[in-house]
C-alpha cells in the first residue's frame, strides 16, 4: 500500500514538474522582416531587449529577402497561413490580413494620435482597425552627386528648378566630366508617379478607379522618352530589364557613374556605407513641373498577421516597438524618415557624422511637408500597384525601342482595365 | 591446392560472410513475399511495387497537372480553386487573340506572343548549336590525349554550378565595367553595352545558356561513343574509310539513341528556359529575352492582381507544344530504327 502511495505521489510530483517546466516555456513568435541597411541589426538588437523585459515571448526574426516579402507572403496569406508579424511595403493591398491590434494594443488613442496619418494606407477600404505602424515614412526625390557639379563648374539649379531644367544642367555635367549616365531614375512605376503628378497627371478618376492616361501624364512620359533618346538616361536601368522587373541604380551612383538619381529617402543608410566620403552628395527638392514639385510618400510598416495563434502576445510586441522610446532609437540609429507624428514635431537626433547624411534628411523631412495631395492619396488607393505596374512594363518597352508611346499609352489603359477586371471577378 | 585456389576460397569465404545479412535479410522477407505473390499474381505484385512511385508522381505532378488545367478555365484574383470564378475558354481565347499571328503587336496579350517568338528562335538555335557543339566536344574528349581527364572536368564543371550563379558570373563580366570590356578597353576597342543591346543579349542569353549545360549533354554523347566497339574502327582503319566516312557511317548511326536523348532534352530544357536568363537580363531589353516560363511567372505571380489563370492557360498551351515535340522526336526516332532493322 505505502509503496503504492509512494509511487503515485512520485507520478503526481513529475506531472506537476512538467506542467511548471510547460507553463514557463516561453510564446514563440516568429517575425519576417527585411532590410535594405542596417535596419535588421537594430531590430535584432531592440529584440533581444524586449526578450529580456518579456521573458514569456521569445522572438525570432526571420531576416528574407525583399522579395520573399512582396512574392511568397501574399501567397501564403492567401493561405492563410504565414509568420505572426511582419514588415512589409504592400500595406494597402493585403490589409484584409493584418491583425487588428486596437484591443489589444494599451492606449489605442496614442495610436490613432501619432500614426493616423498612415494608419488609412494599412487599413481594408472603409476600415478603422489598427493593424501595425510605420517603420519608415519614404519620399522620393532625387540625389546629386555635387562634386561633380563643382568640378564641372555648374551652378546646382536652385528649389523651383524644373524637371527640363534639371535635365539640362545634369547633362552639362556629364559632358564636362566624361561621366556615362546624366540622369538615372529607378525602373519603377512609383518612382515615375511623383514627377508625374509635377507635370499635372491625374491618376485617380472622379469614381475611384484608374484614370492615368491624360496630358500630365504623357508629358512626364515623353520627357522620360525624349531623355532615353537624347542620351540623358542611360536604357541600362529602364531598357535592359523587362516587365515589372525593379532596377535600380544605386551602386552606379555610389561609383559615381550617375550625376543626378532620382530614387528616394531609403538610399540615404545605404549610401553613408557605400560612398562614405569619397564625394559630395546630398539629396535635393523634387524637381517641379506646371502642377507641382512633389515626390510620392509610401513605406514600409510593421503588421500582426490576423492567422497568428498569439494575437495578444503579438500586440505587446507590436505596442512596445512602437511606443515612441523604442521607435525614436529604431529611426535615429536607422536614419529613416519617421512615421510618428509626435517624434515628427519633436524632432530626431540621427546617428551620423556625415554632413550629406544630415542635408539629405533634411531635405527629405521638408519633402514630407510639400508633397501634394493626390500623391498623399496615392498609398491608400488600391489601384496604387496595378498602375505602377503597367506603367514600368510599358514605358520599359518605348525605352527598349518595342512600342511607340501611342502604343504605350493604350497598353497601359488595356493592362490596368485587365488587372482590374480580374480582380472584381 | 594451389595458392591461387586457396586465395579464391578466401575470397569466397570473405563474400560470403559479407553477403551473409543480405541472405538473411532476403531469407526473411522470402515467405511474405511468396504469400504476396500467391494472392495478387506476379503482375499484382509488380504493380505493387510501383504503387508508392506512382502515389508520389500522382501527387506531385499528375495532380498539380490536373489543377492547371482546371485554373485554366477559371478567373479572379483568389488563389484557392473553390474561390475562383469559372470562366470557360476566356483565358484561352485572350492568349489566342491575335490579328496576325507574326506580329505580337496586334495580339491582345501580345508579351505573350513576344514571349513565343522569343523561345521559338531560342529553342531552334541553341539546341542546334549545343547539339553540335557537344558532339563536336565529346568527338574530341573520346580521342587518346594527355590529361583527358582534366579536360572532361573543365567541361563537366559549369554543370555542377547553381543556373544563378551561372547568370552572376557572366552578367560580372558583361556589365558596363565588367570582364569583357576591360579587356576591350585594353585592346583599344570601344566597350560595348552586351545587356542593353536587343541583338546581343539574345546571344548572350543562348551562350550562357550553352555554356552552362553543355557539359551534360557531351557526357551522354562521350558515353554513347565509348560503346561503339572498337573492332568497327579497326575494320574501317584496314579498309582505309576517310575520317568523314567513318563519322557518316559508323560514329553517327551507333550513336543516334544517344542523340535521340540529347535532342530531346535539350529541346525541352530549351522551352523551359527561365533561370540562368531571367538573372542575368530579366527578359530584357524591351522584351528581346523574354521567354514563356518567365511570362507565365510574371502573369500568375508577380502582377499585383495575380492572374493565375491566364498563366495557367498559357503554360497548358507550353505543355501541348512539348508534347508534340517530344511525340516528333520520338515517331521520328522509331520511324528510322525500324528503316534500319528492313
Amino acid at each position: 500500500m505505502l509503496r503504492k502511495t509512494t509511487l503515485v505521489a512520485a507520478l503526481a510530483a513529475t506531472a506537476s514538474f512538467g506542467a511548471a517546466a510547460y507553463a514557463q516555456e516561453p510564446v514563440e513568435l516568429r517575425f519576417m522582416w527585411y532590410s535594405d541597411g542596417n535596419e535588421g541589426d537594430v531590430m535584432a538588437d531592440l529584440l533581444s531587449r524586449f526578450e529580456e523585459e518579456n521573458p514569456d515571448i521569445k522572438v525570432v526574426l526571420d531576416n528574407v529577402a525583399y522579395t520573399v516579402i512582396r512574392d511568397q507572403l501574399p501567397v501564403q496569406l492567401e493561405a492563410g497561413q504565414g509568420p505572426d508579424l511582419a514588415r512589409v511595403t504592400t500595406l494597402k493591398d493585403l490589409a484584409p490580413h493584418w491583425l487588428d491590434l486596437r484591443d489589444l494594443v494599451e492606449d489605442a488613442s496614442y495610436w490613432e494620435e501619432n500614426f493616423g496619418n498612415y494608419l488609412d494606407w494599412m487599413r481594408p477600404e472603409g476600415s478603422d482597425i489598427i493593424p501595425g505602424y510605420m517603420t519608415q515614412l519614404t519620399v522620393t526625390g532625387p540625389f546629386v552627386n555635387r562634386t561633380l557639379f563643382e568640378q564641372a563648374g555648374v551652378e546646382l539649379p536652385g528649389e523651383d528648378a524644373t524637371w527640363d531644367e534639371w535635365a539640362e544642367a545634369v547633362k552639362q555635367v556629364a559632358e564636362d566630366q566624361q561621366i556615362p549616365i546624366p540622369l538615372a531614375m529607378d525602373r519603377s512605376g512609383h518612382r515615375f508617379t511623383g514627377p508625374a503628378i509635377s507635370m499635372g497627371a491625374g491618376f485617380i478618376g472622379e469614381d475611384g478607379m484608374p484614370a492615368v492616361i491624360d496630358d500630365g501624364f504623357k508629358a512626364m512620359a515623353e520627357r522620360i522618352a525624349r531623355w532615353h533618346e537624347d542620351g540623358t538616361m542611360s536604357p541600362e536601368i529602364w531598357g535592359s530589364v523587362s516587365g515589372t522587373t525593379y532596377r535600380g541604380a544605386n551602386e552606379e551612383f555610389a561609383n559615381a557613374e550617375v550625376v543626378m538619381y532620382y530614387s528616394g529617402s531609403w538610399q540615404i543608410a545605404q549610401f553613408e556605407e557605400t560612398i562614405g566620403d569619397a564625394f559630395d552628395w546630398a539629396a535635393v527638392p523634387n524637381p517641379c513641373g506646371p502642377a507641382a514639385c512633389t515626390g510620392l510618400p509610401g513605406g514600409a510598416g510593421v503588421v500582426g498577421i490576423k492567422y497568428t495563434e498569439h494575437p495578444e502576445e503579438v500586440a505587446r510586441l507590436i505596442d512596445w516597438l512602437a511606443s515612441e522610446p523604442v521607435l525614436k532609437e529604431f529611426y535615429e540609429r536607422t536614419l529613416f524618415l519617421p512615421g510618428h507624428k509626435g517624434l515628427t514635431e519633436a524632432g530626431l537626433d540621427y546617428q551620423s557624422d556625415n554632413p550629406n547624411v544630415k542635408e539629405s534628411l533634411d531635405t527629405f523631412v521638408g519633402a514630407v511637408g510639400n508633397l501634394a495631395p493626390l500623391a498623399n492619396r496615392m498609398p491608400s488607393w488600391e489601384w496604387a500597384n496595378v498602375v505602377y505596374f503597367a506603367i514600368i512594363g510599358r514605358l520599359g518597352q518605348v525605352v527598349a525601342g518595342e512600342l511607340s508611346l501611342e502604343e504605350a499609352y493604350s497598353r497601359i489603359e488595356d493592362d490596368i482595365a485587365q488587372q482590374v477586371e480580374e480582380a472584381q471577378r | 591446392m594451389t595458392a591461387e585456389a586457396r586465395h579464391e576460397t578466401a575470397g569466397e569465404r570473405l563474400a560470403g560472410l559479407l553477403l551473409a545479412p543480405v541472405r538473411w535479410g532476403m531469407n526473411l522477407i522470402d515467405r511474405p513475399m511468396t504469400w504476396l505473390q500467391r494472392r495478387l499474381g506476379l503482375g499484382g505484385v509488380a504493380a505493387a511495387f510501383l504503387a508508392p512511385n506512382l502515389l508520389v508522381f500522382g501527387i506531385f505532378v499528375l495532380f498539380p497537372m490536373m489543377l492547371n488545367v482546371a485554373y485554366s478555365f477559371t478567373g479572379g484574383g483568389a488563389l484557392f480553386l473553390n474561390n475562383r470564378v469559372f470562366v470557360g475558354t476566356l483565358q484561352y481565347e485572350t492568349l489566342l487573340s491575335c490579328r496576325d499571328f507574326l506580329d505580337a503587336s496586334s495580339c491582345r496579350e501580345d508579351r505573350f506572343w513576344r514571349a513565343v517568338g522569343n523561345t521559338g528562335f531560342f529553342v531552334i538555335v541553341q539546341v542546334a548549336a549545343l547539339v553540335l557543339i557537344s558532339l563536336a566536344t565529346a568527338l574530341v574528349l573520346n580521342r587518346e590525349m594527355r590529361a583527358r581527364g582534366f579536360w572532361r572536368a573543365v567541361f563537366f564543371f559549369p554543370v555542377l554550378l547553381s543556373p544563378v550563379v551561372v547568370a552572376l558570373i557572366w552578367k560580372w563580366i558583361l556589365q558596363r565595367n565588367g570582364l569583357l570590356n576591360a579587356v576591350l578597353v585594353e585592346l583599344s576597342f570601344e566597350p560595348t553595352l552586351w545587356l542593353v543591346n536587343r541583338g546581343w543579349a539574345m546571344f548572350w542569353a543562348i551562350f550562357l545558356s550553352i555554356w552552362a549545360h553543355l557539359g551534360f549533354y557531351t557526357l551522354i554523347l562521350l558515353a554513347g561513343l565509348q560503346a561503339i566497339p572498337r573492332e568497327l574502327y579497326e575494320a574501317a582503319e584496314m579498309d582505309g574509310a576517310p575520317s568523314w566516312r567513318v563519322l557518316t557511317r559508323i560514329t553517327l548511326p551507333l550513336l543516334w539513341p544517344n542523340l535521340v536523348v540529347v535532342i530531346l532534352l535539350a529541346l525541352i530544357r530549351a522551352v523551359q528556359v527561365f533561370d540562368e536568363v531571367f538573372v542575368l537580363t530579366g527578359g530584357g531589353p524591351g522584351t528581346a529575352t523574354l521567354f514563356l516560363v518567365q511570362y507565365i511567372y510574371e502573369t500568375g505571380l508577380a502582377q499585383q492582381v495575380r492572374n493565375l489563370g491566364l498563366a495557367s492557360a498559357a503554360s497548358i498551351l507550353m505543355a501541348a507544344v512539348l508534347i508534340v515535340l517530344t511525340l516528333v522526336q520520338l515517331l521520328a526516332s522509331a520511324w528510322r530504327e525500324r528503316k534500319e532493322q528492313r
